[in-house]
């Protein structure tokens, strides 16, 4: 769309000079100097025949420069005429616009160095400022705001006056203040503005622009832009902190989520499901097959794709845990430890069967459109697969808080727990209620395997990764409590990203462990324990 | 601790052990120095070297089955110190290799040369003399040990949530080892050892050396274990195992005994962790996985838990096993074998191999009494005869 647009805008421009062109005589003013100063093949002259174009206000300016910083600029060294290229392979007169038949057998692309790049790049910027699209505009606001070339202020200044659009008008404001600070002659008066219009700006690149300002300054100007760089740090650092505790929620949503089916089986049930990561990992790979059935069959359906995910994975993981507690674990209750090892093994078998069947290589799963992207808010931003996630999982947790509380099975399930001979002299299968109880565990690993599908690698070690973690929360909330384990999640999510930058990644998580190790220790039965007689049966 | 003690206790099946084990640990060296290569009794030097490595995992499930099986302490994390004892020997070896690594710095290893490390850290000073080493193998899980299990039985924290917390720090301790930073070599580990106590670590000689001291350890490993569970100590401990408020209530220390079991274990571990490694030659971070500690539980559960003879066969048992289908066709299956294992003995052998066998001793001794208590009856010796 935009190469489009600029070959339209170049072909108007070309009418335009062509026009320009033919109405009055080729008479050699300052613009066709300047033009020919590219044909001496030397850096400086480059430089100053780059500024001169760009400020000249000549239509052709614009394909010049642009011909120059793609290579389709050339010059004949022994004539001093220029050409232009353009994209379509027409050749032109960059001094007039007139169209010329070929280019001459020894022209030569106009070199370039790094230093003109970059002036070629501030050139375009000052010429895209007048662009009629107005998020062009606004990037070239920004681009002279980084470079605040002084030579962009006169066409700064015209765009200013004739804009009418706020943000981009604000944009223009900033690039002039930029400029203005850095301009050797401008007044001090008009240096103190700037530096308000900047320290309003307030983010990482106003930050940046006022400390390269340096030490030689104006008295007066000096104290302003040092106030200004303090009430910027400490915007930025409000910022930082508003980003880690963004990311800590994030963290800490993918660890409720992890944890949640823990909660159930572990908390409510007291066992001990090492192979619960492996649910996390089946309900991911879930998620793999219907996306690669999508694609094959239903191409349209891909936005859905999660959606169908959801209770698929739900139902494979749910009948696995069933299988599970069937197969195994009703043989082993009230005998903790060997559960703990019997799950292992089967975590080992899964993690085989897996790797068996789809090979040990991470598996791509793909991000449906509205899972994609990010939005900024403030000075952050937030990607939409996160937020989805965090919201996902709140939605998963009040649903499973509702069935618990208003069901019947989550009535039956709370008395089997709290008194299992009790529930079954009332009647209660409880049996059935064992084996469903575990299966909605498992399948709730399973739905945070589709979301974790989302932001990690699908591979046979996927839940190894959660095991650990998901365990850490469960102790730390407290078990047999899903409000714990919600509290417990976030705060170890959010303790984490405060460490990481302080302590690094891994020696923050080492950190959290300890930390755990010893809350523990105060509180053996975590933040919101079980209290009473029940406790210790 | 007098020999008396450590031999008191022996019935016949552990006598039995001590005697396969020092037999093995004699003539293996001998046959592999002594016969010509290639001799049908003759054992290679490969295989030397792989029973020593049987013969320290042994240790590691003697440590194990001392905590788990008689004071119910399950550790998911005695990997970690077996890998602690064996980066303490391994920094004695890379010490020893001196200027002749790859890039010849008399002083620092060289994966310190290649990370441009200015000096030799604080931590790795006096490694170069064997003494400290052999100090530091078991000193550091013991202090590790201590440290951890003061604070975890201090609190009360118990089964499940213990299994849990050591499964955690050997995590962490991975998460710690894997940093080039850390000044253990980071993922890379320790390796290209050259000799030990100045014998070349590769000769026949040493090898065999290292496995009759392998065999040795596992002896004296195995006397401890056996002096502690047979004491009055260790009827605590059991006691402890079976019912641990209970002896609390009867005026017990129950966090000083299991504090002193714990650290006793794990400085067995690290002996084992330093016989392993310049066996293996080399210790990297991946034997602190958490899953590497969960398999050695099982070697104890295959064995048999509380009956130290079946912790020891049941790690070589297992072991063999998996070098046995790792190295054949039948490779990608191993894992679901292990899987099947672990449930397997849970659900159907909980008692292990050793144990169910001890069972079906009694049961059968039972039988033989009741068998002669009614031939005895069936003599008819004082039964009144029927009147005519």
């Amino acid at each position: 769309m935009s190469a489009n647009f600029l070959d339209r805008l170049r072909a108007l421009l070309l009418a335009i000079s062509l026009a320009v062109a033919f109405a009055a005589p080729a008479l050699a003013g300052p613009f066709e100097d300047a033009v020919a100063k590219f044909a001496n093949d030397d850096f400086s002259d480059t430089d100053e025949a780059i500024g001169a174009v760009a400020t000249s206000g000549n239509p052709l300016a614009f394909p010049i420069i642009s011909a120059l910083q793609e290579g389709r600029l050339s010059a004949d060294p022994d004539t001093k005429k220029v050409f232009v290229t353009q994209a379509d392979g027409k050749v032109i007169d960059a001094a007039t616009g007139a169209a010329v038949d070929k280019l001459p057998d020894n022209a030569a692309a106009v070199r370039l160095n790094n230093r003109l790049r970059r002036a070629v790049e501030a050139a375009l910027g000052g010429l895209t400022l007048l662009s009629p699209d107005p998020a062009k505009r606004i990037a070239a606001a920004q681009s002279v705001f980084k470079s605040h070339e002084e030579s962009a202020l006169p066409v700064i200044d015209g765009a200013l006056a004739k804009e009418t659009n706020k943000s981009v008008k604000a944009a223009f404001a900033e690039a002039r203040a930029a400029i203005l600070l850095y301009k050797s002659d401008a007044t001090e008066v008009e240096k103190l503005e700037a530096v308000a219009v900047v320290k309003a700006r307030g983010d990482q690149e106003a930050m940046a622009l006022l400390t390269g300002l340096g030490s030689d300054l104006p008295p007066n100007v000096a104290p302003a832009v040092a106030s200004a760089i303090a009430s910027i740090q400490s915007n930025l650092q409000m910022w930082s902190m508003v980003q880690n505790a963004w990311y800590g929620l994030s963290l800490g949503s993918v660890l409720l989520l992890a944890a949640i089916g823990l909660a159930i089986t572990f908390g409510v049930m007291g066992v001990i499901n090492m192979a619960h990561g492996e649910m996390v990992m089946l309900g991911a790979y879930t998620t793999f097959v219907v996306q690669e059935v999508i694609r094959s069959h239903y191409p349209g359906l891909f936005d859905y794709s999660l959606l169908i995910a959801v209770p698929l994975a739900f139902l494979v993981a749910g009948a696995v845990g069933v299988a599970i507690e069937r197969g195994i674990i009703r043989f082993l209750y009230g005998r903790p430890l060997e559960t703990l090892l019997a799950t292992w093994g089967l975590s080992l078998v899964l993690q085989q069967a897996v790797r068996t069947a789809f090979g040990p290589t991470n598996r791509e799963v793909g991000n449906p459109s509205w899972m994609s992207g990010a939005f900024e808010l403030g000075q952050i931003t937030i990607t939409y697969n996160r937020l989805w996630i965090l919201c996902f999982t709140l939605a998963v947790f009040v649903i499973l808080l509702a069935m618990l509380r208003y069901t019947a099975l989550g009535l039956e399930m709370r008395a089997v727990t709290q008194n299992r001979r009790m529930a079954a002299s009332m009647g209660i299968a409880t049996s059935r209620v064992d084996a469903l109880t575990f299966g909605l565990g498992s399948g709730i690993a399973g739905i945070a395997g589709v979301a974790l599908s989302q932001i990690d690698n699908v591979s046979p070690n996927l839940g190894q990764s959660y095991i650990i973690d998901s365990f850490m929360v469960v102790v730390f909330g407290g078990v047999g409590n899903l409000w714990g384990t919600l509290v417990g999640a976030f705060t170890l999510g959010i303790a984490n990203k405060f460490l990481e930058p302080v302590a690094g990644a891994v020696l923050g998580k080492i950190a959290i462990l300890v930390l755990i190790i010893l809350f523990i220790q105060k509180r053996p039965r975590g933040l919101f324990a079980l209290k009473g007689r029940a406790v210790e049966a | 601790m007098t020999p008396h003690i450590l031999t008191r206790s022996l019935d016949r099946s552990a006598t039995i052990f001590l005697v396969v084990v020092a037999g093995l640990g004699l003539l293996i060296p001998l046959s592999n120095l002594l016969l010509p290569a290639g001799s049908a009794l003759q054992v290679p030097t490969y295989l030397v070297a792989l029973f020593g490595k049987y013969a320290c995992y042994a240790i590691l499930a003697l440590s194990i089955d001392l905590i788990w099986g008689y004071c119910g302490i399950l550790s998911l994390g005695h990997g970690a110190f077996f890998a602690l004892g064996g980066y303490a020997m391994g920094m004695y070896l890379m010490r020893q290799i001196g200027s002749r690594g790859v890039y010849g710095n008399p002083i620092l290893p060289d994966f310190m040369v290649f990370l441009n490390y200015p000096a030799l850290p604080w931590y790795w000073h006096g490694f170069d003399m064997f003494w400290f080493a052999a100090l530091m193998v078991i000193l550091v899980p013991g202090l590790l040990a201590f440290c951890f299990g003061w604070l975890a039985f201090r609190s009360r924290v118990t089964g499940v949530y213990l299994s849990i917390i050591t499964q955690a720090m050997t995590y962490a301790l991975l998460l710690a080892f894997f940093r080039n930073d850390f000044g253990f070599g980071g993922n890379n580990g320790l390796t290209d050892f050259k000799d030990i106590l100045g014998f070349n670590v590769q000769a026949d000689g040493t090898r065999a050396a290292l496995f009759a001291l392998s065999c040795l350890a596992l002896i004296l490993a195995f006397l401890i274990c056996r002096a502690v569970v047979t004491s009055k100590l260790g009827k605590v401990l059991i006691a402890i195992r079976d019912a641990e408020s209970r002896t609390r209530f009867l005026g017990y220390r129950v966090e000083s005994y299991k504090l002193f079991v714990f650290t006793l274990s794990a400085c067995m571990a690290g002996v084992a962790g330093a016989l392993y490694v310049p066996q293996v030659g080399i210790i990297n971070p991946s034997e602190f996985a958490p899953g590497n500690s969960i398999e050695a539980v099982i070697w104890v559960a295959v064995g048999g838990r509380g009956t130290l003879v079946g912790a020891a066969l049941g790690a070589v048992v297992v072991n063999y096993a998996k070098t046995y289908f790792t190295s054949g066709p039948l490779a990608p299956y191993w894992l679901f074998m292990l899987g099947a294992l672990f449930i397997l003995v849970t659900l159907l052998l909980p008692k292990g191999i050793v144990g169910t066998f001890n069972a079906w001793r009694e049961s059968r001794k039972e039988a033989e009494k009741a068998n002669a208590e009614s031939a005895a009856l069936e003599d008819g010796v004082g039964e009144p005869k029927p009147a005519e």
